[in-house]
């Protein structure tokens, strides 16, 4: 197992994202945060925490479940389904980012603009994940990462929040290869 | 959990994260979003053996808001009418490639029968068979009384429910009993002797024949119909009677408990087991129960229907 990230990586990352996510939007008043549970619902709550503090305004932020809308579902065992909280303006006209903590095959994004799509019509749906480790199964890209990381497809990436885990950090978990 | 049979096959756990989806689906049917693809392409068939409104169309619309496609089977109007057996409908089923069968049938054991058998490989639903259980309405029931009186908690520790009526042909009764004291209700139960069943000492619960010496000290009075149409022997002298002492009505409900609910499964004989100034009062939760019929079943073809056991936390 070998630490990708740090603690203070991590700060420094999501703190650079919330600059780039303000710098393309020209300012956070569109803004709305979709956080996909359940670590990238607390990623989601700690940019907006970071943008308010930046610009001095309340950010939209909510959580977005896609279990419902996986597409392996008669593959694997049900996962538990965890509570989607959409802010009441709606994300009608908004520009929604949506914020995971590992982007992988892409299939959870998929889901999540299917997700989406049954909520409203935004006017743009942008994609921040922590860590982009690569193996692309659908076309789909994030407009924002904390660090890409290269693995073979047996490694597992590990991300581990203070929230849930009680301390901040990204391991590579497996041999490369 | 392949099957759902009965309540005595799950654990605690178990049955408590199926009210946990259930909420989360609850949430789901009240806001923008009435139609989820979770199920898009699964055939679920209704297979109803035995008159029904409620538990139909419940499954029915749970099927739907996933996006199953449904198919209706009565025996009334089907070759069942013609003496087709179980065995025969049954695969004929499977060979129409149904992934689940909802069962609604007046032998006990019908379900565990269909499901126990080499006739069809997908998943059963026990919707009640014979006097034996009702595992779903059981879950909505308790779906409802953790969302009146749980007071934020995942089970119903500390909580007192009364079951009223014919327990003896209630299969509502018997899969309450298991699951509510399962989730660690405490069960009492209140008919004349004559409606209780042989055996009812073993069963998880207290018993009384005093209705109103019970009244004033539950959380939930569950009235149960009294099931005309399986009584073959005088169990009582007569209706009036029977209402005069195991009847719900308003007298009796101001000596309940503050935020005590009323819950009846349905159908309603009115005037006879419960009231109609009862059915209609503020305290009955009796088409809430409903309502919550359908967020329960859908939880319940999510978990059968997507395989496996449940996982705990997220993606």
């Amino acid at each position: 197992m070998s630490v990708a990230l740090s603690a203070p990586d991590i700060k420094r990352a999501l703190t650079r994202i919330s600059h780039e996510i303000l710098e393309k939007n020209q300012g956070a008043s569109s803004i709305v945060l979709l956080g996909i549970p359940t670590r990238g619902a607390h990623l989601a709550q700690r940019i907006a925490s970071i943008i308010s503090e930046i610009e001095g305004v309340e950010i939209s932020c909510g959580t977005l479940d896609i279990t419902l809308f996986r597409d392996d579902l008669r593959l694997r065992a049900p996962k538990a389904i965890m509570p989607t909280t959409i802010p009441p303006s709606g994300v009608e006209n908004c520009d929604v980012i949506l914020v995971d903590d590992v982007l992988f095959s892409g299939r959870t994004i998929r889901s999540a603009l299917d997700a989406l799509g049954e909520i409203g019509r935004p006017r743009t749906v942008q994609l921040a994940a922590l860590v982009d480790r690569g193996h692309r199964e659908l076309p789909i890209k994030a407009d924002f990462v904390g660090k890409n990381l290269p693995t073979s497809k047996s490694q597992s990436v590990r991300v581990l929040l203070s929230e849930i885990d009680g301390r901040d950090e990204v391991s590579i978990e497996g041999e490369a290869g | 959990m392949r099957h759902l049979l009965s309540i005595a096959d799950f654990s605690k756990a178990e049955a408590i994260s199926i009210l946990d989806t259930a909420n989360e689906l609850a949430r789901v049917s009240d806001g923008a979003v009435k139609k989820l693809p979770t199920l898009r392409g699964r055939t679920i068939v209704n297979l109803f053996a035995e008159d029904s409104t409620r538990t139909r169309i419940s499954f029915e619309a749970a099927a739907k808001r996933l996006s199953a496609d449904v198919i209706n089977f009565s025996a009334k109007g089907s070759s069942v009418s013609k003496g087709e057996s179980l065995k025969d409908t049954a695969m004929t089923l499977q060979a129409m490639g149904a992934d689940a069968v909802v069962i609604r049938h007046f032998a006990s054991g019908a379900a565990q029968r269909l499901a126990d058998s080499q006739w069809m490989s997908g998943s059963v639903v026990n919707a009640g068979d014979g006097t034996h259980e009702h595992p779903s309405q059981a879950l909505l029931d308790a779906f409802t009384i953790r969302k009146h009186l749980g007071l934020g908690k995942s089970d119903l520790e500390g909580l007192s429910v009364a079951i009223v009526g014919d327990v003896l042909h209630s299969r509502v009764a018997r899969s309450n009993i298991l699951l509510l004291s399962k989730l660690g209700a405490k069960v009492v139960l209140v008919a004349p002797p004559t409606l209780l069943p042989v055996g009812v000492e073993s069963w998880p619960v207290s018993i009384s024949y005093d209705l109103d010496s019970v009244i004033p000290f539950v959380d939930v009075v569950m009235m149960l119909r009294v099931q005309q149409e399986r009584m073959t022997e005088m169990y009582f002298p007569n209706a009036r009677e029977y209402s005069r002492y195991f009847g719900l009505n308003s007298d009796r409900m101001k000596s309940m408990k503050p935020g005590a609910i009323v819950m009846h499964p349905g159908p309603m004989n009115r005037g006879l087991e419960i009231s109609a100034e009862v059915a209609d009062s503020s305290r009955s939760v009796i088409t809430e129960q409903v309502t919550n019929g359908v967020s329960v079943r859908m939880a319940i073809l999510y978990v059968l229907l997507t395989g496996g056991a449940l996982e705990a936390g997220g993606n």
